[in-house]
């Protein structure tokens, strides 16, 4: 047992800290939270890839780092804590390149891992659909093999960042006679292909935080496949844990966490008063332990084993944390709380409003916290299926 | 950073398991509670055969010179065997004030007793005030020839109606400020003017330990005169995480237990762990008990190592108590009637547990201590 990070590490922590500290002096972006999901910013994308920041975990031989998962996790953390707008690479960062390292062709690596390493391929993903949210498998957009493409069909919807990404990630039925789980494939396929039209979602913030995609009788080519036809769900549940299990499922907040401490401590009456300190103490508890839930989450994904039920702890656990990080922040704040980013006397430039709004959707996004608990207890505990 | 077990570890954790497993059956357990000692004698002899009474101490002092950690692996096993007796006084109350501050002498002493399991220690800190700070210490020394004369009241001492030494934090200056003005003396527990009362609690045995006109030779002073307070805080903080280490046994042993019956007990035609609620109910056990044993060993690794810990342990200490109270309740919920029943096991954690998070300072005090981390 060791908790502390190597010599090596906290070297490289120092390094991404001051790359960030140094954007930020010049004023290159603004800090902002939920920045992995909302803040695209191709340009400092190109620039964390001119580092060799995105595939940081991937071989070499295809452009990677060879580094482990742990640095990453040190390297996403610096990144949210900073708030800096990593959206464009985030998701391909995080688990398509893994997948296509996993189940894609030597030329699937070749071609498409570098583009992503070099900050230029920003992959969105196409999951969920109106009728198939937690039950994922049910899902109807129909991908028909015809000679030598896939033709799709169908409608995908809280696809993050739609109208910035240049790829989408798509799980279709490629076998609609066998039972829903046994008939699904993955796909890797440009955006700008005949017949995608997108349409966006507005969120409770206010901003553009999804897309729906539709697909009408769009040709794929059959190289877009990944991995086996209908081997889908397979291959999917383990890009899910990893979806799960990054440190923007509790960092990604940080900017208010850090907002409020400063508020209060510049803030004389509030900063004696005991109830106020134990509430951030509280936070800070709850934080703490989150955090070391993460790094068990990495050094799983070290191990080389997909961290099925240790990604599903630490999101269920740590996005309820952020929900009562907003809300908190808000209770400190009080009236001023309820001000918008833009508006006249808003404290911590609006960033608690957002995070207390935008917070509601943490615990639905990427698996609910009900069916990431069905996890813990049918697959970790062995409780019987219902 | 390393999150596993060592190969030896994962062997100490297993022959405890083993060991606790055959000694200690439920029905000892109920037999012992009624005794006047509250313990086996024949099993605490059989654990200093193993070596476990000097397990964290040096060779030198006749210990097996393992790690704090090594350490927290076999409380963690106590916790889930709910085993009872001195341990926790003796060889956590006792044994690492000496090892922490005590003289070459002392250490020569005292350790290998310890160690070999003849004496048994305790620690005397509390008094009616129920307090765990400096100001509320109220019992004196005052010098008297060549030695010191204790007198006053502690309470909330455990096992000292068995005790052969008890370590008494007290005051000894009055105009000093109250960190300042406290010495730890090492006193024989079986002398005269020392009266012990064994308070009737919910789990274990808790004392009153009367002090009147007990003399005290100067030798036995432990630590630097009106040092004591801050000479023992490093013990004490061992002493929290070594609570926090039985705490993540007991909830296990909960956890586990619970996921059994919901696994076996059948309501409407089906087990109950096939309903929803009853399974979400134990995955946020599962969540609160992992989540215990990391923040737990984080501060236990870092006593070990003899870094600087003080809002880990708070951390570790804080959430222990919040998320134990959790987990027993949702463990009592998903067991229904049963779990309150005497006849079935469960009420002995539910004690026990209680009685860990009611040692030491209550959860406001370490938030305190974490917010002051955060430069609050």
């Amino acid at each position: 047992m060791d908790f502390r990070l190597t010599e090596e590490q906290e070297k490289f922590r120092k390094e991404v800290r001051d790359f960030l500290e140094g954007e930020r002096k010049q004023g290159l972006w603004e800090p902002s939270i939920d920045s992995w999901i909302m803040a695209y910013d191709p340009e400092f994308t190109k620039r964390v890839a001119a580092k060799g920041w995105i595939g940081l975990t991937w071989p070499k031989e295809y452009g990677g780092q060879g580094r482990c998962a742990f640095d990453r996790f040190i390297l996403t953390e610096e990144m949210l804590r900073h708030g800096a707008p990593a959206a464009c690479h985030w998701f391909a960062d995080r688990q398509i390149g893994g997948s296509i390292l996993k189940y894609g062709t030597e030329q699937q690596k070749r071609e498409l891992l570098p583009k992503i390493i070099k900050g230029e391929m920003y992959v969105g993903l196409g999951m969920s659909e109106p009728e198939a949210g937690c039950d994922l498998a049910s899902l109807k957009t129909q991908a028909t093999k015809k000679n030598d493409h896939y033709v799709i069909n169908g409608q995908k919807t809280w696809t993050s960042g739609g109208k910035h990404m240049n790829h989408l990630y798509l799980l279709a039925r490629t076998d609609p006679g066998v039972a829903k789980h046994q008939g699904l494939s993955e796909f890797i396929i440009p955006k700008d292909l005949a017949g995608i039209t997108t349409s966006p979602i507005i969120d409770i913030t206010g901003n553009e935080a999804w897309n729906e995609v539709f697909f009408e009788n769009v040709d794929v080519p059959k190289e877009c496949l990944i991995g086996k036809e209908n081997n889908g769900w397979r291959q999917v549940m383990e890009q899910l844990a990893h979806e799960r299990s990054g440190m923007e499922r509790i960092m990604a907040n940080y900017p208010v966490f850090e907002g409020i401490i400063q508020f209060v401590k510049e803030n004389k009456q509030l900063c004696q008063d005991s109830i106020i300190r134990h509430k951030l103490a509280q936070l800070k508890i709850e934080f703490e332990v989150a955090r070391l839930f993460m790094y068990r989450v990495a050094l799983v994904i070290d191990e080389g084993r997909a961290p099925e039920w240790e990604a599903a702890m630490s999101k269920a656990y740590a996005t309820a944390f952020e929900q009562r990080l907003a809300a908190t922040t808000l209770e400190i704040l009080g009236p001023y709380g309820q001000l918008a980013p833009q508006s006249k006397w808003t404290k911590l430039n609006g960033m608690a409003y957002h995070s207390y709004l935008s917070s509601k959707g943490y615990s639905l996004q990427a698996g609910t916290t009900e069916v990431l608990k069905n996890i813990l207890a049918l697959r970790k505990l062995g409780l019987p299926a219902g | 950073m390393d999150l596993s077990f060592t190969e030896e570890q994962e062997i100490l954790r297993k022959f405890a398991r083993d060991f606790f497993t055959s000694k200690l059956p439920k029905k000892l357990l109920k037999e012992l509670e009624e005794t006047e000692p509250g313990y086996s004698p024949e099993i605490w002899k059989e654990m200093a055969e193993l070596g476990w009474m000097g397990l964290p101490f040096p060779e030198k002092y006749g210990g097996t010179g393992m790690t704090f950690t090594d350490l927290a692996v076999l409380l963690e096993e106590m916790g889930k065997a709910c085993m009872p007796g001195p341990y926790f006084s003796t060889v956590v109350l006792g044994g690492f004030p000496i090892l922490d501050i005590g003289t070459e002498a002392q250490k020569q002493e005292y350790l290998p007793q310890i160690a070999q399991g003849k004496t048994i220690f305790t620690l005397a800190l509390t008094e009616p005030s129920g307090s765990y700070d400096a100001a509320s210490i109220k019992a004196k020394a005052v010098p008297e020839g060549d030695g010191w004369v204790i007198s006053g009241t502690k309470l909330f001492v455990p096992d000292a109606h068995v005790a052969d030494y008890i370590i008494c934090v007290v005051r000894t200056d009055d105009k000093s400020k109250p960190e300042d003005s406290l010495t730890t003396f090492i006193v024989e527990a079986k002398q005269s003017g020392i009266g012990q009362t064994v308070l009737n609690a919910m789990s274990g045995k808790l004392c009153e330990v009367v002090f009147d006109k007990v003399k005290v030779p100067k030798e036995n002073i432990l630590g630097q005169l009106n040092q004591g307070w801050n000479d023992i805080k490093r013990s004490i903080d061992r002493a929290i995480v070594a609570k926090c280490c039985y705490m993540v046994g007991i909830t296990q042993q909960v956890l586990d237990m619970t996921v059994d019956y919901a696994k076996e007990r059948k309501q409407f035609g089906r087990p109950i762990g096939s309903f929803q609620i009853i399974q979400h109910y134990c995955a946020d056990m599962l969540t609160d008990v992992e989540g215990m044993r990391l923040s737990t060993y984080q501060a236990a690794w870092k006593l070990s190592e003899g870094l600087p810990c003080a809002e880990e342990v708070a951390i570790a200490r804080a959430w222990a108590v919040q998320a134990g109270e959790r987990v027993i309740g949702l463990a009592h919920q998903i067991h229904g009637a049963i779990g309150v029943a005497i006849e079935y096991d469960l009420h002995y954690y539910t004690r026990s547990l209680k009685a860990c998070e009611l040692s030491f300072s209550g959860t406001d005090v370490y938030r305190e201590i974490v917010a002051q981390g955060m430069g609050l």
